[in-house]
């Protein structure tokens, strides 16, 4: 692994484009800026083609004979399967407003990593192949030739985009060059190309239900060293269940909650929450996963992985389901589940056993998300909160970009934030909202390896969080992602030291008064609660 | 190169036109024959690529959302930048179509000592891009004064408010002058700034010295040079009524604006000025978010190969057992 740069070092970004033009400029692999290749047992795992051993650092990438055609043929299909690459492929005008909206830009100066001409990568192919003008004309139109150089540069450039949509939101055409990542990585994937950190996950998810593969009874134990942990803190016994037939709801979240620290607090505000309200339902060892790197892979793959929830629900005959704190498992549920997998015909339209509140903008596909259902339990009334619990913090928020830009989930998640905290800052209006920042690490990206381009690609969100951190004191960056919790941490040691990072339902179980509880002296993670804010981290 | 290259081909365009009408005495075809030549291709050409559009469908619904979600009754939803309803998205899309919304939302970043990222107020592009677009329209319309007879009264009407400056007796209309400074802004922004000039392909630089020279054209003939309307009119009506006729009295001029015209039409479908057409269908605009609320279908959502249920019961049924799961078999 390559050692990481100073951050006075990363720093020194050049905005200024080389004087060479980009196609004449062949891709450098440079340690830190790229991800391991996919080991073949993962691809013969999911029967996905070309497995093998290669790395991109090497000369030979070990293409199948009929690269070309493949990739031509796969275009092809593409475009005539999806009008929005078609049209995207079509009416860029090249205005460069989407150019230094990319956290990937802004954090390299790389002219590559401007949305545009990303786009571009696939759109010369596109030229040259598909259109009259470019077969014709050639460069001139801005065309070229499809080689193996090309192939390379797409597998390094989108695997530097985190499909995080920023770009989309500024473009006057709505140009989403997330959309056209998720082809290139298609094409790539059709090749067998595919980076390690996210075919390991989907393999594993595929056969053992989460993205870390942890086996039904280690599952459980991790839940119930959870179980635990919130016995220590509030000691009351929370009793959740799995894979209960004839619950109400089947509760899924992202895996990452339930194994790894900080989620691990958030997955107990989950329990403590319902257990307090008394809620009917279950967990699913099957359905163990909210995330979905399949939305990384291709849309196939995201299907496969996706189909679990429905199924699950089905089996177990539950009313409806409620899903976890997670950005891209929302985007997939949101915009995909029921399109490629429903209708759930099995499931009932959601209502909230406790305030009746039905859920309408769910009402087909069946799925609430927690922090729709929290707010909702807040607004009625139905949760005693103490707020004060959560006064070692002052906390700041950061949008996820998959609910952000995929959905508009900016209030929900706010207005339980004020409920559960008493000092709460906002970072600057461009970078939060439907304008935030990626973490960086999103889309598959969050591999060690891959480290430098990671901080680099956070540097804006780190940098709006310095700007709170200076102006305000704060130490705490609140959200609503399992990716965020796992690279976060990281991106402010990096950037913005002494920041920590908390899921919303960490802050939840900190503020909920349970009936019968002990006197609350810790937080979740046992820091003690009186304590001053203000001079910590100083 | 991509600017030298644009700039010969208008040039060359202009050269021959000039070749065609002064020395061979091509007016005929130049005044008669190109235009058609240009709209049918230009018809052609949008049919083509709004078909080819049109026929692949729309599998998923993906619109980027601007705003806050319609969700629980007491949260405010945010109807134009983020619809969820018909409604809103056609109030969307006209904010998109007539006034550059998310062009509007534009900053530029900038990277201070610190560091600090700093993102600054930088609606020049949203501005000069309206300015043109909308000088390019009621430009449009104010010449169907020479494809009408009688002319009817709304291109008086834009021609009254156009021209409510006057040089002497004559107007001096507005959208002549924002119109030529639209084109230009675009272009000097394709110059100076830097990653702008790194895009830019000759494609984007030919429509716009295009627009240049049929701006300038007509201001020539329009305020300096002189030109026999009545003429222009005669010649204009004609080719749209399918009796062409190539009056006398019309200079070379007059030739190079209409021949540059046709070039522009001919061109349109194959440029990426076809994003007058695609902006009214681009997915990630046009949809309401409403995919929770509503099945979006999927016309061509196959089968896909699942690990089932039994399967996975069948892996782990032991480790289930005795982890005090419930399982399907025993
Ligand atoms: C529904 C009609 C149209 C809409 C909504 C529309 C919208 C836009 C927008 C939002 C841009 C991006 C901003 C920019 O680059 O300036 C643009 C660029 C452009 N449009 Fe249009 N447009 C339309 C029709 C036309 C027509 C009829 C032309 C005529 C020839 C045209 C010529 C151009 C040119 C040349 C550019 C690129 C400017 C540059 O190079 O920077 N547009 N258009
Ligand atoms: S903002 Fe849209 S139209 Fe402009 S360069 Fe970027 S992708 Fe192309
Ligand atoms: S989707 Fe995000 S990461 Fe990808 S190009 Fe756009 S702004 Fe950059």
């Amino acid at each position: 692994m390559a050692s990481l740069p100073k951050p006075e070092e990363l720093v020194k970004i050049d905005y200024n484009p080389p004087r060479r033009g980009w196609m004449d400029n062949p891709v450098e692999f440079r340690r830190g800026t790229w991800l391991y290749a996919a080991k073949p047992r993962h691809l013969e795992a999911l029967g996905l083609p070309n497995p093998r051993e290669w790395s991109p650092e090497e000369e030979d990438w070990k293409l199948p004979p009929e690269w070309r055609e493949i990739v031509l043929e796969g275009f092809k299909e593409r475009l005539e399967r999806f009008r929005s690459l078609k049209l995207f492929m079509d009416i860029c005008s090249r205005c460069g407003a989407c150019a230094d909206k990319c956290h990937f830009f802004i954090g390299t100066g790389d002219p590559r990593n401007m949305p545009v001409l990303r786009a571009e990568l696939l759109r010369s192919i596109y030229r040259r192949y598909f259109t009259l003008s470019g077969r014709m004309t050639g460069k001139l139109v801005g065309a070229r030739d499809l080689t193996e150089e090309v192939i390379k540069e797409w597998f390094y450039y989108f695997y530097q985009c985190t499909e995080c949509r920023r770009c989309s939101l500024f473009c006057p055409f709505g140009i989403d060059t997330a959309e056209i990542t998720m082809m290139g990585r298609e094409l790539l994937g059709l090749l067998g190309i595919y980076p390690d950190w996210i075919i390991a996950p989907v393999a594993n998810c595929y056969r053992v239900g989460n993205h870390v593969g942890i086996e039904p009874h280690a599952f459980r134990d991790m839940v119930d060293f959870c179980v635990d942990e919130i016995e220590n803190v509030t000691g009351i016994r929370v009793e959740p269940t799995f894979n209960r037939k004839g619950a109400e709801i089947l509760f899924i979240a992202p895996s990452g909650d339930v194994f790894a620290d900080p989620g691990i607090y958030t997955f107990m505000g989950y329990l403590m929450l319902f257990h307090e309200i008394g809620l009917d339902y279950t967990l699913s060892t099957y359905a163990s996963e909210g995330g979905n790197f399949g939305l990384f892979t291709s849309h196939e793959v995201m299907k496969r992985l996706n189909a679990k929830m429905y199924d699950e629900a089905r089996r177990l005959g539950v009313k409806w389901i409620l899903g976890g704190e997670c950005g891209h498992m929302w985007r997939v549920i949101h915009q995909y589940m029921d399109t490629m997998n429903g209708p759930a015909d099995s499931l009932e339209e959601p209502v909230s056993p406790l305030t009746g509140t039905k859920f309408e903008n769910a009402r087909s596909t069946k799925m609430v998300h927690i922090c729709e259902f929290t707010a909702d339990l807040i607004r009625h009334g139905k949760i005693q909160l103490d707020p004060s619990r959560n006064d070692v913090f002052k906390v700041t928020f950061h949008d996820s970009c998959n609910p952000a830009r995929a959905m508009g989930f900016f209030e929900e998640p706010r207005y339980i934030l004020r409920k559960v905290c008493n000092r709460f800052y906002e970072m600057p209006e461009n970078t939060i909202r439907e304008q935030t920042f990626c973490c960086g690490s999103g889309g598959g990206l969050n591999a060690d390896e891959n480290m430098e381009m990671r901080m680099r690609g956070g540097f804006p969100r780190a940098n709006a969080v310095g700007y709170v951190r200076e102006k305000y004191g704060v130490n705490l960056l609140a959200c609503i992602c399992a990716i965020d919790r796992a690279v976060l941490p990281a991106l402010m040691d990096y950037w913005v030291p002494g920041v920590g990072v908390a899921g919303l339902h960490e802050l939840v179980g900190n503020a909920l008064v349970m009936k019968g509880e002990a006197e609350r002296t810790t937080t979740l993670r046992g820091e003690p609660l009186k304590g001053s804010g203000d001079d910590e981290n100083t | 190169m991509g600017v030298a290259f644009s700039l010969a081909v208008v040039g060359v365009l202009i050269l021959a036109i000039t070749l065609a009408v002064e020395v061979l005495g091509l007016r005929f075809l130049v005044g008669a024959v190109l235009p058609y030549v240009a709209v049918a291709v230009f018809l052609g050409g949008m049919v083509y690529r709004l078909l080819g559009w049109g026929r692949s469908p729309v599998p998923f619904r993906i619109p980027t959302t601007g705003g806050q979600q319609r969700s629980l009754p007491w949260i405010k939803p945010s109807s134009l930048d983020n619809p969820s309803s018909t409604a809103g998205v056609i109030g969307r899309m006209a904010l998109e179509i007539l006034l550059f919304r998310s062009l509007f939302r534009n900053t530029k970043a900038e990277l201070h000592g610190g560091p600090h990222l700093a993102y600054h107020w930088e609606k020049w592009l949203w501005l000069g891009a309206l300015v043109f677009h909308w000088s390019m329209l009621l430009v449009v319309i104010r010449h169907l004064r020479f494809f009408t007879d009688p002319v009817p009264s709304f291109v008086y009407w834009v021609e009254g408010i156009d021209g409510f400056l006057r040089v002497g007796l004559r107007a001096l209309y507005l959208t002549d002058i924002t119109l030529l400074l639209g084109v230009t802004y675009l272009l000097l922004r394709r110059f100076f700034i830097p990653q702008v000039r790194y895009i830019s392909l000759p494609g984007d630089y030919v429509p716009l010295f295009l627009l240049l020279g049929i701006g300038l054209s007509g201001v020539l003939m329009r305020y300096f040079v002189g030109v026999d309307v009545a003429a222009v009119k005669e010649l204009a009506l004609g080719v749209l009524t399918f009796r062409p006729r190539i009056p006398e009295g019309i200079g070379v001029l007059f030739y190079i604006h209409w021949g540059l015209v046709c070039a522009l039409l001919a061109y349109f479908p194959f440029s990426k000025l076809v994003h007058m057409g695609g902006i009214f269908l681009t997915p990630t605009r046009n949809l309401p978010n409403d995919s929770r609320a509503r099945r979006h279908v999927n016309p061509w959502n196959y089968p896909v190969k699942v690990h089932t249920y039994e399967e996975y019961e069948e892996e782990f049924r032991e480790k289930m057992k005795l982890a005090g799961i419930p399982v399907e078999k025993e």
